[in-house]
């Protein structure tokens, strides 16, 4: 079984490469809504997905975190992305597979995903 | 609804965190003879007003201003009262607020626990400022963690570092396995 004693491991590992790790204005947020209307959607499978391929990828400039109710509850699991320089785009009714994605597509490739976004009509 | 009583557990402990709680208790106590299971959420964050804790189990009444609703504490209680269950909430204004909520887990209407290891890791990485005491026992045995023995040996390295996240992740998933292995016996 793991033992606390094989955080000190990681610590040494850690200290080495302390500079990545500074927070800065040029990473990429990607925002989780985790309120009672994000949880009962989803949203908990779609936090870890983010965290895990975050992880797997090796995406030293992105940071995961979690907000509480955005106000769009029926839409939610709601993800939003806030890339330094660049507008807010916000995706809705995510799942796993759909984060996956995002992840691909916006994070790595720099292509957001029209089919998936919210879109506020102007006219109404 | 929530599907799984893990859920929320998350759910309510994201109640404590945006109480501005500093530390949260949160304990699972399963006693497999009996058929039950116990859970309590304890935090010191900005408490409640007597009024306010009267209105808390109502579905139309919520602190938030993004919507009209607070379905949290409803749930949980529905969640626990339908298994022949029990809920209360004590909470002053400026100390904390504790939940505590018991089911008949042979009940045909419980919940499944599901991933409480998911829960406890998404709210340990996701609030570096909060402290979290966790215990979950199975018929008297089981286990704790203290996030802030963590703290200790880490540093200034965030929980939410990958490296880290993943040790807790496994840490506590091992552990609710072995626990989980008198339930089965």
């Amino acid at each position: 079984m793991k033992s606390l004693e094989e955080l000190r491991a990681i610590r040494e590992k850690m200290n080495g490469n302390i500079g990545f790790r500074s927070e800065s204005s040029d990473d990429t947020r990607i925002v989780v809504g985790m309120a009672t209307c994000g949880i009962a959607s989803g949203a908990r499978p779609v936090l870890k997905t983010l965290s895990d391929e975050v992880q797997k990828r090796g995406l030293k400039h992105v940071k995961v975190c979690q907000t509480g109710c955005i106000g769009l509850c029926q839409y939610e699991p709601i993800v939003e992305i806030y890339e330094p320089g660049k507008e807010k785009v916000t995706y809705v009714k995510v799942n796993p597979e759909k984060a996956i994605d995002i992840l691909e597509q916006h994070i790595v490739r720099g292509q957001a995903i029209d089919k998936y976004m919210l879109h506020v009509n102007e006219n109404m | 609804m929530l599907p799984e009583i893990s859920l929320n557990i998350l759910d309510i402990a994201e109640n404590s965190a945006r109480a501005k709680a500093t530390y949260i208790e949160i304990i699972i106590d399963i006693s497999s003879r009996e058929h039950l299971m116990h859970v309590g959420i304890k935090d010191n964050g900005c408490g409640m007003t007597p009024e306010e804790l009267q209105a808390v189990t109502d579905p139309f009444f919520t602190s938030r201003t993004t919507r009209k609703v607070g379905l949290g504490i409803p749930f949980l209680k529905q969640s626990a009262e339908c298994t022949g269950g029990t809920f209360s909430i004590e909470s002053k204004k400026g100390v904390g607020t504790n939940v505590s909520v018991t089911y008949h887990t042979d009940h045909i209407d419980c919940m499944p626990l599901g991933d409480i290891t998911e829960t406890m890791v998404t709210l340990i990485t996701s609030h570096d400022e909060i402290d979290f005491w966790f215990a979950y026992k199975v018929d008297g045995e089981g286990f704790q963690l203290d996030t802030r023995e963590i703290k200790e040996i880490l540093g200034d390295i965030p929980l939410s570092e990958p490296e880290v996240r993943m040790f807790i992740q496994e840490f506590i998933a091992e552990r609710v396995e072995e626990a989980d292995k008198k339930i089965d016996r």
